[in-house]
């Protein structure tokens, strides 16, 4: 009789178990996928700001990439022909801010503004005809054997493509910012482009590779959501995740592995949000959906505590243009 | 020789950055010179039109305040849009809900004092977490933009709505003494006339007080205002505190006067269009009322170029976009050949 109750009470441990994987996996599996553009767009603006320029401009960089690949992938019926052209078109006009910031030594914040205005603008001006027009996108598909796993099976391996690449992705960010020459020259550049100017880097050259690739990982941001996130164009349909992104380079102190932590939190709140939403609770819609833009104040709040206290700073040259003197 | 470009250099930025526009236009298939003719016709091309134009400078005055006073100290409020639907939510508040019948010549006051009240404490709060705990102004401004519009869209969806408004997101509209008086035959209101005085008060405040003068030695050299013993933390949240004001005066006016409820799309991004009016003014308080009045020619414009030929309204912020790039990229051409300044 013992051995019995023993038993049933273990199966009962497991049922609860099974309780909670089957409550928490759908939120933490919607919570990647919710957190990948926004993972994306954080990445490219840590390289920007690593080399100095900070650039405001993402949400409209991101729009520009999410009008551009759901337009290309509509027509071709292939969404790897959008991913591409959004990293062109947010490569292309990141260079306008490169043209002003870098070149032309503008203020920083009053060009990245005008790019996020010009962004918002153009994608919703050239985007009109395309709401409401289906197209083709990129579905999940499970990855062979590491979907298997407990949690991270599902959570992590059963995802589209576009998830899978930033598995890549961040670690070779990470290995080419702190381990290689040319993230030797980025971080010179950031920190102390003097120094890097007399040892013969090139700092324009560094600061314009730098945001043009922000610029195309903010533009394949912007593509995540509308070929993959959702398949359709919807005015200002980023709602903010440029300027989300924008907050995590801060919280993840300018670095790609703490960025991937950012990004899959806010798409955690995100995902809890909806999944509440979803439930029908009692809670009003419109309260609920204010969480992500409170969640980033607050993370914002413990960041800017955090970098503070242990001395993390900004890139010592962030925002301010360079000028050879002499 | 170079007081010429003072006036030319402007001139051709906006010429440059409409020419850029008419690319757009075009690639949209769309005729550049048939869409710039309706766009300066509607607000400039009769009486009508003026006074609408009017109309719409008037959250631009009050908005432009909002961005210019704490950009004098190099401080970013992005957060006008947001302050702005506050300041329509206190006043929505009072006319709603304020027992006026015995007397409905306090009405309007109070809805001025509580729409001022509410975007000042919603500017607040970025303010009290610039000032005390240097958190990026730019962000948390803009976050709560979009925290703004959700809370009217909750009021408005949820225990505010009209309950014989058959299911559309409004609230009752506004007896006759919540409504500002107009000047007749024209939507010209009440609001003009706080815009008016705001810019008086700030040039005021900026030009011949302590506390503007605290605030532009803080701007110029923070590090020296701090040796001058003046007070940091306590100058940016009194500056975020009044912009934020400022900017909820423009949204009591828009259901006070425009729409004469709260409803959605109260503002089609004044607080945003503010930046740009604020810039291109210089910071100087007196100017922005020239710039809104052409700023808010272009919104009109938009909206004449929906009407007539079914163009996005968005087309604006594409034009406004192109405006900032070339008049700062031509300011810093100039600045780099050592000439302004």
């Amino acid at each position: 009789m013992e051995w019995l109750s023993e038993t049933s009470v273990l199966r009962t441990l497991g049922d609860v178990e099974m309780e909670i994987a089957a409550l928490l996996i759908p939120v933490l599996t919607a919570a990647v996928r919710a957190g990948t553009p926004v993972l994306y767009a954080t990445l490219g603006e840590i390289f920007a700001e690593r080399s100095g320029v900070l650039n405001l401009g993402v949400e409209g960089m991101m729009l520009v990439g999410a009008l551009m690949a759901f337009v290309v992938t509509h027509m071709t019926g292939i969404p790897w022909l959008g991913v591409l052209a959004a990293l062109l078109a947010g490569g292309l006009v990141s260079l306008i801010h490169g043209l002003l910031s870098i070149t032309l030594r503008a203020n920083q914040v009053v060009s990245g503004l005008a790019l996020t205005i010009f962004g918002t603008g153009l994608s919703g001006f050239l985007g009109k005809r395309y709401i409401g027009v289906p197209a083709e996108s990129f579905r999940p598909f499970p990855l062979p054997v590491l979907n298997d796993l407990p949690v991270l099976g599902p959570v992590l391996f059963r995802q589209d493509i576009l998830v899978y690449l930033t598995y890549l992705l961040i670690p070779l960010a990470s290995w080419v910012l702190y381990r290689t020459r040319w993230g030797l020259y980025i971080r010179a550049v950031g920190e102390h482009p003097e120094a890097a100017d007399a040892m013969g880097v090139n700092v324009e050259g560094v600061r314009y590779a730098c945001v043009t690739l922000g610029g195309m990982l903010a533009g394949l941001g912007g593509a995540y959501l509308s070929t993959a996130y959702t398949a359709m164009w919807i005015e200002n349909m980023t709602a903010g995740r440029g300027w989300i992104a924008v907050a995590l380079v801060i919280f993840a102190t300018w670095d790609p592995l703490r960025a991937m932590g950012g990004a899959y939190l806010f798409g955690g709140v995100n995902a809890l949000q909806l999944h509440v939403q979803a439930m029908g609770s009692a809670l009003p819609t419109y309260l609920l959906l204010m969480t992500p833009y409170l969640f980033t104040i607050v993370v914002l709040i413990l960041a800017t505590r955090e970098t503070a206290r242990k001395r993390l700073g900004a890139p010592a040259a962030l925002s301010i243009p360079y000028t050879r003197s002499g | 020789m170079w007081k010429v470009w003072i006036v030319l250099r402007p001139a051709l930025s906006l010429l440059l950055a409409f020419t850029v526009g008419a690319a757009f236009l075009a690639i949209a298939g769309l005729n550049p010179i048939k869409a710039y003719v309706v766009m300066l016709e509607g607000p400039f091309g009769s009486w009508w039109g003026v006074t609408e134009t009017v109309v719409k400078a008037t959250p631009l005055i009050l908005t432009s305040l909002a961005v210019l006073l704490p950009a004098k100290m190099q401080l970013w409020n992005i957060g006008a849009e947001g302050q702005l639907h506050l300041g329509a939510i206190g006043a929505t508040w009072v006319a709603l809900f304020f027992p006026f019948r015995q007397e409905p010549q306090w009405v309007i006051p109070l809805m001025i004092t509580a729409g001022f009240v509410a975007g000042a404490l919603w500017a607040g709060i970025p303010g009290v977490l610039r000032a005390y705990l240097n958190v990026n102004e730019v962000i948390t401004t803009l976050m709560l933009n979009y925290v703004a519009v959700l809370w009217v869209d909750y009021l408005i969806y949820g225990p505010w709505k009209d309950p014989v408004s058959l299911g559309f997101p409004l609230t009752p509209l506004f007896p006759g003494s919540a409504r500002f008086p107009t000047i007749p035959g024209t939507r010209i209101h009440l609001g003009l006339l706080l815009g008016l005085v705001g810019v008086f008060l700030v040039s005021l405040i900026l030009g011949r007080t302590r506390w503007g003068f605290e605030i532009r030695v803080i701007g110029d050299n923070p590090s020296a205002a701090r040796y001058a013993g003046m007070n940091l933390a306590k100058n940016i949240l009194l500056t975020m505190v009044v912009a934020g004001g400022l900017a909820g005066l423009a949204g009591v006016g828009e259901v006070a006067a425009i729409q004469g409820r709260l409803q959605r799309g109260i503002s089609p991004g004044y607080g945003y269009t503010a930046i740009l009016v604020a810039w291109l003014a210089r910071l100087n308080p007196w100017a922005t009322v020239l710039v809104s009045f052409l700023l808010g020619g272009l919104l009109l414009g938009g909206d004449s170029l929906q009407i007539a030929m079914g163009v996005p309204v968005s087309v604006v912020y594409l034009l406004q976009g192109l405006i900032f790039f070339f008049v700062l990229g031509g300011d810093a051409l100039m600045r780099s050949n050592g000439v302004a300044k």
